[in-house]
Parts: structure tokens; C-alpha cells; sequence
């Protein structure tokens, strides 16, 4: 029947009443990233939290040095290097209890390190020995993931689990600015404010997807106003303020642990090195603005705070350098050593059981072993 | 020996049994999708599932294939067993890249320390009539994927024992329905489900002499169907179901064609880069020396999936199979 058949009969009623389902103003984020050094919050911090950042921070940059280094003496085949955004990787670790779990990024090395990772058993992916050096269960740290923003899911999916099942944990996923146009951070996000899954998530907006500014990446306002079309709280932070990425990331984990659901946290951060070192970044920026961040710099900015107010004193600081130098130096003398490999270990774990059709190419590869006179 | 009654039970009866008994069985096993939960699945395969174990453990996602397997990879990383419903073939390749780059190898990339016990459920094939994506035949892709196992089921039983070894697999494994054998009969003992062979062993659905065909999934009853005509030519055709098609069972298929000495392989993907191809390569290898003709593909042609109303010409059909067995006498053509 057409309408005009209709006419006469048919009798317009008001459409069905609309309202927004949540209030969106609670979600939105703060017109300025939150900060905490050098502004009276800084007076509130926990001067023992303040030092602990400031010697993580050190040893984060010599490592991300002495990695840097390794790659030139061929030892790493890459290394994407997070100088300048040290504070957002230890505040992440920080921010978690021992039960919570890390899902970091490739760059986010110094996070799992921080985490009480192995500092070598974290590099075997850029080093080339194994994917993941480590047992992702043992620290609670996945596999740092390559492919952009496919770990988000999981984070959420672990969480939700973990709620399932009764447990307190909370997953803290770490993700680039460029991450956020993958379709996995849509569905993540998603998935984790549907389900009100114990989440945070951390975009390190550190300017640059390799060569691509976010002004290339994005139309939003910010990356932390995404959060509000997902029906989460978004939260902008300075990520080169240490005290500050920590006091809003462990604000998170709270607000998650206590069943609040998911946040969506920008911190706005730099990255001061090139992508990787096989990147030439000055293809796509000026000096000018790599120098206006150096001259905000995280470790510059605590270690200035703490010295201001007397929590620190020339020998912390050494002290601070010289526990960075032992690690370094540990690193470089272990990554110095060859790696002993197994190739029949390309067979090993594929399945639980290997198939017939593995077990035939094990074979292969152990008669051709037995030919070069490497028989096992 | 009580003798146990054999009912007439479906396909999707069976695996919506297997899904239930593994539930029951198990507090990890966790079923979800898009409409898993209050539909009951648009092909009512997971119907009641919710009711009886609640929506925690039966779950309605959001409508995002790539977060319906990205989350099961996380639940999984915690300890459950998810069986995931990608609903329609052509609905999953949203979620290739995380069945490609974390499903299949998280267990390697870990040196074993993570394995991921994930089912995902793919109702594929078409003859039923569907719209466009809703008919894809993508088993190539799955097998072509180191560290997934696929499977699919042939008859009612091997719906509940594939389905359940599946579950209980500590691998991920690519669980393969064939659509338009949802609603195939068998008689089975619905009161006693018994898993059968386990995943990685094909079988002989038919015993002949003159040659083999090479199946699975829902060309079986297309093959059984074509041997019976096939016997008015003078042919005994044996009917191999493969059941899985990683692991192969080449045990199972070389002995068969040593016996026979000539084979088809059947099924309703394209045939260029398709499953075919490799079997039919790994059947020379084997029988190089028994084969008195060229294994030969029947197969669906080398197009995107057709229009429903032209399906009937693409589908691997008797006709086909049969046209094939005819080819099969080599000497007297060449």
C-alpha cells in the first residue's frame, strides 16, 4: 500500500523519543594536557615515586643508546628507539601491580624492561634469534607485536577473561599515534567499552607514523577525543611529565580495577631519534622542532624538580648514571656473545604434535644437518 | 551389549551437541560471535547454548569479525577455550589478519610457552541459494597458514567428533561447516555422541576398485552420489573423505589410490591454486609408479563465487565427476 493509498487513514505519530546515552561531557578530555612537574601538583607527589621514576628513566635511555649502538655493530638487525619518550614506557610499568599484564608494541621495549623483563631476552625479535625471547606468562608482558594495534584485542579479550574468572588483573595496552587509524584500535575500543573490560589504553602520540605527522593521520581534535565515541573516558596527558603520565595511567588502572571499565589515555610525547635506525628523519622534519622538544625533555624535567625541591643530590645522580652504566654494560657484553641456536627448533613449535607433513621435513633438515657434520 | 537407538539427527543438531557437551564439560570453553547468544546463530547452531550456560559463557559481540577473534586470542592468552563464529565464509576475512599474524603463530613465536586452544567456526560453500560473500569455499587461505589446523565434516557423526576434538585441540583449528549439509540427515545416537577418528585421519566412505575420488566437506554426498551412478558404466569408485585437510592423511589417500591406480580430487573451490592442486601433487609423489591416468581436479571454476541463480553450473556436480572418470581411461585416449 502507498501512502497516497493511505491517505485519510494513516495518521503521523511522533518519532520515538531520542536522547544521548551517556553524558558526554565526563568523557571529554581536558583542553590542556595534564601536567605535574613544575606546577603546584608537583608538591602533592610521593618524593620516593619521584626518585624511582627518575633512576628508571636514566636507565632507559642508556638502554635505548646501547641498543642504538648494538644495531651499528650489526648485532640487532633494528631498533626503533623511544629517546625522549622514556617517561610514558616506565610510568607504564609502574603503573601496574604484578598480576596486570603489559601489551606493548615493538617499540615499547623499555616498558617490559622496566617491568623486570631480562633486558636481553627482550631484544631476541629485533636481534633475530626468536620471535619472542621470553615467556609471556612469566612477567606478564605479551609478545611485543609488530603488526599495528592487533594486541589491543587481546588486552581486552585477557582482561575480560580475567574478570570472568574472578580476577582483579588489568590490562594496559600501548599503542603509536599511528596505530589509532588501524581498524583493530576501532574494534578494541569498542569491544572494551561494550563490555566495560578492565583496559587502558596508552597512545603515545610521539608525532610521526615514520614519516607521517598526525596532522596526516587524523581529523580529531585530539587522539584522546576518540574515546568519547566509544563511550570511555579520554585523558591527555604530557608524556614527557613522568609524574604526570604515572599519577593519570595509575589513576586508570584504579578506576578499571574497580570495575569503572576502559580509559583511553594520550600521552603527547616525541620521538627525538628516527623511526628506526635504518629511518633518515630528516627527510620529513626540521631541527628546529626537534630541538624545541629536547629542550623538554623528560629526564631534564624530573631531574630539575627534584633538584629544585632537595630530593636529589649530585651523588643521586651519579648513583642514577651509574646503575644505567651497569646495565649497559651488561647488555653489550651479553649481546656481544653469539646466540646458540637449534634449527631442528623451527619445527618444535608450530603445533603441540608436529604433523606427518612436519615430521617428513624435520627429517629433511636433520639429514642435511648429518651432511655438514652437525648431527645432533 | 545394549543395543543403543540411532536417530535421525542434522548436522547442525550435532555440532549445536558438540558445543553443549564441551561446555558442560569444560567452564573454559566459551562460545561467542555475532548472534550466538539470543538468536541462537542465524543457522541456529549455537540455539540454547546462552540459555543453559548464560551470556558470560554464550556471547553476542559486537558486529567486528577482527574483535571477535582479536579478543578470543586475548581470552585465550588467560586460560579459555573460545569457539568463535565467523557466521558466513566471506565474514571472516575481515579477521585474516589476526588469524594470520597472532592466531597461527603465537605458539611458535613463543617457543610453545602460549598456546592458543581457539576454534573458530566458519559455515562455508555454497548450494543454498545465497547472496554474494555468503557462498566462499576458503579453505585454500586456511591451509596455505602454518600452525591452523582445518577441518570439516562430512556426516552428522563426524559433526560432533571433529567438533569436539577441535575444542579439545590445544592448537587453533579452522572448523569448516558445510553450509548445505546443516540440514543432512543421519542416523545417529543422539543419547551417546561418540567422538570418531580423531583430527588428522581421512576415511573411506565407500570401497571401490577402479578408481578413487578425493573429497571433503560437502562434496562427499556429491561423490557417494556420482559412484552409484558410476556403477551403471562399469566403474566401482572408491570415496575417500578426507575430514581434515591439515594434517593430511596422505596414509589414507595413497593407499587408495595404489589400490585403484587412478584418481579425481572433488571439491568446490576454484580449482587454480586450490586444494586440488596440492593433492594432487602429493598423490604423484606418492603413487607416481600405481597411476595408470593423471590425477585429475574436479573443481568450481576460477571465478569469484556466482550469482545463486548460476551456482548449479559452478558447483562440482554427478555430471562433472562423472565426465572426469570417463577421462580416467588414459591408454585408450592417448
Amino acid at each position: 500500500m502507498t501512502v497516497m493509498e493511505q491517505r485519510g487513514a494513516y495518521r503521523p505519530s511522533p518519532p520515538p523519543a531520542w536522547q544521548p546515552r551517556t553524558d558526554p561531557a565526563p568523557l571529554l578530555p581536558d583542553a590542556e594536557p595534564y601536567r605535574v612537574l613544575g606546577t603546584q601538583a608537583a608538591a602533592q607527589a610521593d618524593p620516593e615515586l619521584l626518585r624511582r621514576l627518575y633512576a628508571e628513566l636514566v636507565r632507559g635511555r642508556r638502554y635505548n643508546a646501547q641498543a642504538t649502538a648494538l644495531t651499528k655493530q650489526g648485532r640487532l638487525a633494528v631498533y626503533p628507539s623511544s629517546t625522549g619518550q622514556e617517561a610514558c614506557e616506565v610510568a607504564a610499568a609502574l603503573a601496574l601491580e604484578d598480576r596486570d599484564w603489559l601489551f606493548p608494541s615493538y617499540r615499547d621495549t623499555l616498558a617490559a624492561v622496566a617491568r623486570g623483563l631480562d633486558p636481553v631476552q627482550a631484544l631476541t625479535l629485533l636481534r633475530g634469534d626468536w620471535h619472542t625471547g621470553y615467556d609471556p606468562r612469566e612477567h606478564r608482558v605479551a609478545p611485543l607485536c609488530t603488526p599495528l594495534a592487533t594486541q589491543l584485542p587481546h588486552a581486552v579479550g585477557l582482561a575480560h577473561a580475567a574478570r570472568l574468572k574472578g580476577d582483579d588483573v588489568v590490562a594496559l595496552a600501548m599503542v603509536g599515534d599511528g596505530g589509532t587509524s588501524e581498524g583493530d584500535f576501532h574494534e578494541a575500543l569498542n569491544f572494551a567499552a561494550v563490555w566495560q573490560a578492565p583496559v587502558v589504553f596508552l597512545v603515545q602520540n610521539n608525532g610521526f607514523a615514520i614519516s607521517v605527522p598526525l596532522a596526516k593521520q587524523t581529523a580529531a581534535p585530539s587522539l584522546a577525543h576518540k574515546a568519547v565515541g566509544y563511550g570511555m573516558p579520554g585523558r591527555l596527558v604530557d608524556g614527557n611529565d613522568a609524574a604526570a603520565v604515572h599519577e593519570v595511567l595509575t589513576a586508570a588502572v584504579r578506576h578499571a580495577r574497580a570495575g569503572g571499565g576502559p580509559t583511553l589515555v594520550e600521552a603527547i610525547t616525541y620521538r627525538v631519534e628516527a623511526h628506526t635506525n635504518a629511518d633518515d628523519a630528516t627527510r620529513y622534519r626540521g631541527d628546529a622542532e626537534v630541538e624545541t622538544w629536547r629542550g623538554h625533555d623528560p629526564i631534564a624535567l624530573l631531574e630539575h624538580e627534584l633538584t629544585e625541591r632537595g630530593l636529589i643530590d649530585e651523588a643521586g645522580i651519579r648513583a642514577a648514571r651509574d646503575a644505567a652504566e651497569t646495565l649497559a654494560a651488561d647488555l653489550r657484553e651479553r649481546m656481544n656473545q653469539d646466540p646458540v641456536l637449534d634449527p631442528m627448533d623451527l619445527f618444535a613449535h608450530v603445533y603441540a604434535e608436529p604433523t606427518p607433513q612436519l615430521r617428513e621435513q624435520q627429517d629433511q633438515l636433520r639429514a642435511e644437518l648429518a651432511a655438514e657434520g652437525e648431527q645432533r | 551389549m545394549t543395543t543403543v537407538a540411532l536417530k535421525p539427527a542434522t548436522m547442525a543438531q550435532a555440532l549445536t551437541r558438540a558445543m553443549r557437551d564441551a561446555m558442560a564439560a569444560d567452564p573454559n570453553v566459551h562460545v561467542m560471535g555475532e548472534d550466538v547468544g539470543t538468536l541462537g546463530g542465524v543457522f541456529r547452531v549455537t540455539d540454547g547454548l546462552a540459555k543453559e550456560f548464560g551470556e558470560d559463557r554464550c556471547t553476542d559481540t559486537p558486529l567486528a569479525e577482527a574483535g571477535i577473534l582479536g579478543t578470543a586470542v586475548g581470552m585465550a592468552m588467560y586460560g579459555l577455550r573460545p569457539v568463535v563464529e565467523m557466521q558466513f565464509d566471506a565474514f571472516a576475512y575481515p579477521a585474516f589478519e589476526q588469524l594470520i599474524s597472532h592466531v597461527s603463530r603465537t605458539r611458535n613465536r613463543t617457543r610453545g610457552a602460549m598456546p592458543l586452544p581457539i576454534t573458530i567456526r566458519v559455515p562455508y560453500g555454497g548450494g543454498i541459494g545465497g547472496v554474494e560473500h555468503h557462498s566462499d569455499s576458503s579453505e585454500a587461505y586456511y591451509m596455505a597458514t602454518p600452525g591452523l589446523h582445518v577441518v570439516t565434516p562430512a556426516t552428522v557423526a563426524d559433526a560432533y567428533g571433529l567438533l569436539r576434538a577441535a575444542i579439545a585441540s590445544d592448537d587453533p583449528v579452522v572448523f569448516l561447516e558445510p553450509k548445505r549439509l546443516y540440514w543432512s540427515k543421519d542416523s545417529w545416537n543422539p543419547d551417546e555422541p561418540q567422538s570418531v577418528e580423531p583430527i588428522g585421519r581421512a576415511v573411506v566412505r565407500r570401497s571401490g576398485r577402479s578408481a578413487t575420488l578425493i573429497t571433503y566437506g560437502p562434496s562427499v554426498p556429491v561423490c557417494l552420489e556420482a559412484a552409484e551412478a558410476a556403477r551403471e558404466e562399469g566403474w566401482d569408485l572408491e570415496v575417500v573423505d578426507l575430514r581434515s585437510l591439515v594434517p593430511f592423511d596422505d596414509e589414507t589417500v595413497a593407499a587408495s589410490v595404489r589400490r585403484t591406480g587412478r584418481a579425481v580430487v572433488v571439491h568446490e573451490s576454484g580449482g587454480f591454486g586450490g586444494p586440488g592442486g596440492e593433492i594432487a601433487a602429493r598423490v604423484t609423489e606418492r603413487c607416481f609408479h600405481h597411476l595408470e591416468a593423471p590425477v585429475l581436479r574436479v573443481a568450481g571454476f576460477d571465478i569469484p563465487y556466482p550469482p545463486p541463480m548460476l551456482e548449479r553450473h559452478h558447483l562440482p556436480g554427478v555430471d562433472r565427476i562423472l565426465d572426469a572418470v570417463g577421462r580416467l581411461q588414459w591408454e585408450a585416449e592417448n
